[in-house]
């Protein structure tokens, strides 16, 4: 239950590619205005983490946090550095991703089970749990386009909280629900922390992080601009918001 | 390792789950209407080429429903499978999942259909006084080579739709083309014996072949066309992977 990043580097290619159909391709090729830009989203990172360790990652919009949670989950491959991890991970990058809106809410929980690689048996003795602390036990047999979104947070969120991975990734996930679920699921979160889970979270709260983490790492257009304890780490990045003001 | 199959094994259910239910809104009309539509097709080319242009073939609903049963499983299993990465794009993008599980998944669907059309592709032998034999044994032999096949040219396909958005509608274009080109309404008797060689250069038509061979003249196939059918599997299925393999991590950057 280890993380370790060196000089971790993702290089990303956006430009006009991305809508556009053979016909064009081969008309933008002929003509010399086919264009990829290529940047790096993510640049020489480093840092490790311990087993147990709360890292908050923050930055402002386009720091690549997303991007370098990507890597860690294993949905893209650093172009340049290393990187070991040891044990199962969940990540909730986006809440709403995995579910099917026509399915029904119990067919949801065991598909994105299933996506986060669950076992069946596992996820026949969880379901009830999740059901339970979702707090959508009269919805089972809604189809999930019908809930409200604050309850498609909470049942994401029960589904990725209620099994103890080894390491959790959570992107802006935590505010969450109506404040009630709100209060329930940060107290879920530090449960499953205490037990032993690492977890990296992203967040805009400041304060949020500086409650709950124990590590933070600050990027800034890609770069790592600090690593270290939380409290030094969002001082110097306080200061440095207040400064830009 | 066993682990890993079996957490694999998890997902690929539920995703099968999920596209069966998608696609039949849980209706048993739904399920029928993808057996009855290809029977409906063929009953409408059955009377215009027997009625309309006399055709003589011997059992020439058979020979035209051994054509349509093949070539629909493949445009069905291959379009389908297809758009198998862009519609799941919102998945690849946020969770880690081995991607050739939406196509595999996709496929499934396709050979359901495939299985309850063949059932049926059976009684209308049985009416037709074509007795079946021992050698019908010999069609699992094609179906898996197709079953391959089509998996395979999915593969290229899906990966081809992330990147260009109008794979869709030139391959419409190229599966027409391609079932004029497939012998399935007519018989490729009246060509020179080059021209029939050349027929062998379309995949479909060499498993549509092997299926009339077997069932409509009541023989078992060369050993060439088992080698055709066999190669023609293991080379798109190849291909296939190979892109899926080497692409793994760049289909991302165009979702």
């Amino acid at each position: 239950m280890k993380i370790e990043l060196n000089n971790v580097c993702v290089r990303y290619i956006t430009g006009d590619f991305t809508d556009i159909g053979l016909k064009d391709y081969i008309i933008r090729k002929i003509k010399g205005t086919y264009k990829v830009k290529e940047f790096m989203a993510v640049n020489n990172v480093s840092f490790s983490l311990e087993k147990g360790d709360l890292l908050g990652i923050v930055g402002s919009n386009g720091a690549g946090k997303s991007t370098l949670l990507k890597v860690i989950s294993g949905i893209m491959c650093p172009s340049a550095g290393t990187m070991a991890i040891e044990g199962s991970i969940a990540s909730l990058l986006e809440l709403g991703s995995g579910f099917d809106g026509d399915l029904t809410v119990t067919e949801n929980t065991f598909l994105r089970g299933a996506m986060l690689g669950y076992t069946r048996e596992f996820m026949n003795s969880m379901y009830s749990k999740i059901i339970d602390f979702a707090d959508l036990n009269d919805f089972q047999d809604r189809p999930f386009k019908h809930l409200s979104s604050g309850m498609k947070s909470r049942l994401a969120f029960s589904i990725a909280c209620l099994v103890n991975p080894d390491i959790l990734i959570l992107d802006e996930v935590l505010s969450v629900g109506d404040g009630a679920f709100r209060k329930k699921s940060e107290a879920k979160m530090l449960e499953v922390i205490r037990s032993g889970t690492t977890t990296i979270l992203v967040s805009h709260s400041l304060e949020q992080i500086r409650r709950m983490a124990n590590k933070v790492l600050w990027l800034d257009k890609g770069k790592q601009v600090d690593f270290g304890p939380t409290k030094e780490i969002c001082d110097k990045y306080q200061a440095f918001l207040n400064g830009k003001q | 390792m066993i682990e890993k199959l079996k957490k694999n094994k998890f997902l690929f259910e539920e995703l099968v789950k999920r596209d069966f239910k998608k696609k039949y809104k849980r209706t048993v009309l739904g399920m029928m209407w993808s057996v009855l539509s290809p029977l409906l097709s063929l009953l409408v080319m059955s009377v215009v080429f027997k009625q309309f242009f006399g055709n003589r073939t011997p059992h020439y609903t058979i020979y035209l429903f051994a054509g349509n049963l093949v070539f629909s499983f493949f445009k069905d299993s291959t379009s389908g499978g297809m758009s198998s990465l862009m519609a799941n794009s919102n998945i690849i993008t946020k969770i880690n999942v081995p991607k050739y599980m939406f196509l595999m998944s996709k496929n499934i669907s396709s050979l359901i259909n495939f299985g309850l059309t063949l059932i049926i592709f059976f009684l209308f032998t049985v009416f037709d006084h074509i007795p079946i034999t021992w050698r019908f044994i010999f069609l699992v032999y094609p179906i898996i080579c197709l079953i391959a096949f089509n998996i395979g040219v999915g593969f290229i396909l899906s990966a081809m739709f992330v990147v260009f958005k109008d794979t869709q509608y030139l391959y419409d274009i190229f599966t027409l083309l391609l079932s004029y080109m497939s012998a399935i309404f007519y018989t490729t008797d009246s060509y020179s014996p080059m021209v029939q060689k050349a027929f062998y250069a379309n995949p479909i038509y060499a498993y549509i072949t092997y299926f009339r061979q077997v069932v409509i003249y009541q023989d078992v196939p060369s050993l060439k066309l088992h080698i055709l059918c066999l190669g023609y599997a293991v080379v798109s299925l190849f291909i296939g992977a190979m892109i899926y393999k080497k692409n793994n991590y760049k289909f991302l950057y165009y979702m």
